[in-house]
């Protein structure tokens, strides 16, 4: 058919194929959906991160159900786990190589900062961030599954927040859980009235 | 056969290098001067009546206090002990072995105490016995491979010591 001279030419003609966004947008979006973990667990914290892998939990909705068996083609690092001394080189050099870009959640008290092993585990890292640096740390002995979860959801706010141009910096993102529970009464009604104050 | 049996024959064929005994408590045991550990072990192990041919575990034991003030009150000497937990399929008896050594050999800090090694009589005993050297600091004599077994091999000190210090780091990671 001839084009007329008076619609548009790309108007209605691509609408129910074509989603215009931006590159950023459209990268950010690939990559937070496809967050590929390594495969590795180091103590009793590993058993829960595989109750997040199985169906029940599902960490395959978000994307990170591809456990990856070596770190050429992970993205992400679960660490779950106690870190000894004598696995803390091997947990950095399987850091350094994963190709970038690549995250790491703490998970357990034992990753966070020791854990029970804290006081009288000579043979315990204090800490995997005094190994390779973690992004996102996911508390508990062992923390719940759908805790992981909420790890794994940060992580991807993370991804989110990534900026590709060259001179553009990463917007962290300003975390939405404010980490206290919420009241179910506000907290003026727990206050004492002056009057029930001068009678008490 | 009863502990008791046990010990006697132990003390016929041995006399004064039975140390020691305690054979009405859970665990009964039988001290064994450390020279004599191999002969005996191999005795226990070889002997019809006997016939010890499982060795459930070896054990470490530090009795040592490093606080000055519990010290004086502490029930004990300071000393490490090797414990051999043996059995019998045959006739389903056990017993326990003890040696008891000083805490450093010749009273000397960093000297490791010696006893002979068993594992040529219950290979069990090759892993066990390097775990009690490694964490203990126990120098077994005649082991065919001596090396630790869970401390990475350039480890410092035996850490179930009692008095052992931690590291400051280890490998450019702050260990406090
Ligand atoms: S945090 Fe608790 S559950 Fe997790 S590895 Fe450590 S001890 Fe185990």
């Amino acid at each position: 058919m001839p084009h007329d001279g008076r619609t548009p030419w790309i108007e209605d003609r691509f609408s129910e194929g074509v989603v215009i966004t931006s590159l950023e947008q459209a990268i950010n979006w690939a990559r937070q959906s496809s967050l590929w973990p390594l495969t590795f667990g180091l103590a009793c914290c590993a058993i829960e991160m595989m109750a997040v892998g199985c169906s029940r939990f599902d960490i395959d909705r978000f994307g990170a159900g591809a456990f990856r068996a070596t770190p050429r083609q992970a993205d992400l690092m679960i660490v779950a786990g106690t870190v000894t001394y004598k696995m803390a080189s091997r947990v950095r050099r399987l850091y350094n190589q994963m190709p970038d870009p690549k995250y790491v959640i703490a998970m357990g008290a034992c990753v966070c900062g020791g854990g029970p092993y804290f006081k009288y585990g000579y043979h315990v890292v204090k800490g995997v961030d005094l190994v390779v640096p973690v992004d996102v740390y996911v508390p508990g002995c062992p923390p719940r599954p759908e805790a992981l979860l909420e790890g794994l959801m940060r992580v991807q706010d993370r991804v989110r927040a990534e900026r590709i141009a060259r001179d553009a910096t990463d917007e962290l993102p300003v975390p939405h859980h404010t980490g206290y529970p919420e009241l179910p009464i506000k907290p003026e009604d727990y206050r004492v009235s002056a009057s029930e104050e001068a009678s008490a | 056969m009863s502990p008791q049996e046990i010990a006697q024959l132990l003390k016929d064929q041995f006399g004064d290098r039975i140390t020691g005994e305690a054979l009405d408590v859970l665990d009964p045991w039988i001290a064994v001067a450390p020279e004599a550990l191999h002969e005996v072990m191999e005795f226990l192990r070889n002997d019809e009546r006997l016939a010890m041919d499982f060795l459930h575990c070896v054990s470490g034991v530090d009795y040592f206090e490093p606080d000055p003030k519990k010290a004086k009150r502490a029930k004990f000497e300071p000393h490490m002990e090797v414990l051999y937990h043996l059995s019998s399929m045959k006739h389903g008896h056990r017993i326990v072995i003890k040696v008891f050594l000083p805490r450093w050999k010749n009273d000397r800090p960093g000297e490791l105490p010696e006893v002979p090694s068993v594992a040529d009589i219950w290979p069990t005993a090759n892993w066990h016995e390097r775990e009690v050297y490694d964490l203990m600091g126990i120098r077994f004599v005649g082991h065919p491979d001596l090396r630790r077994i869970l401390c990475p091999e350039d480890w410092v000190g035996h850490p179930l010591r009692k008095d052992y210090e931690f590291p400051d780091e280890y490998h450019g990671i702050r260990a406090r």
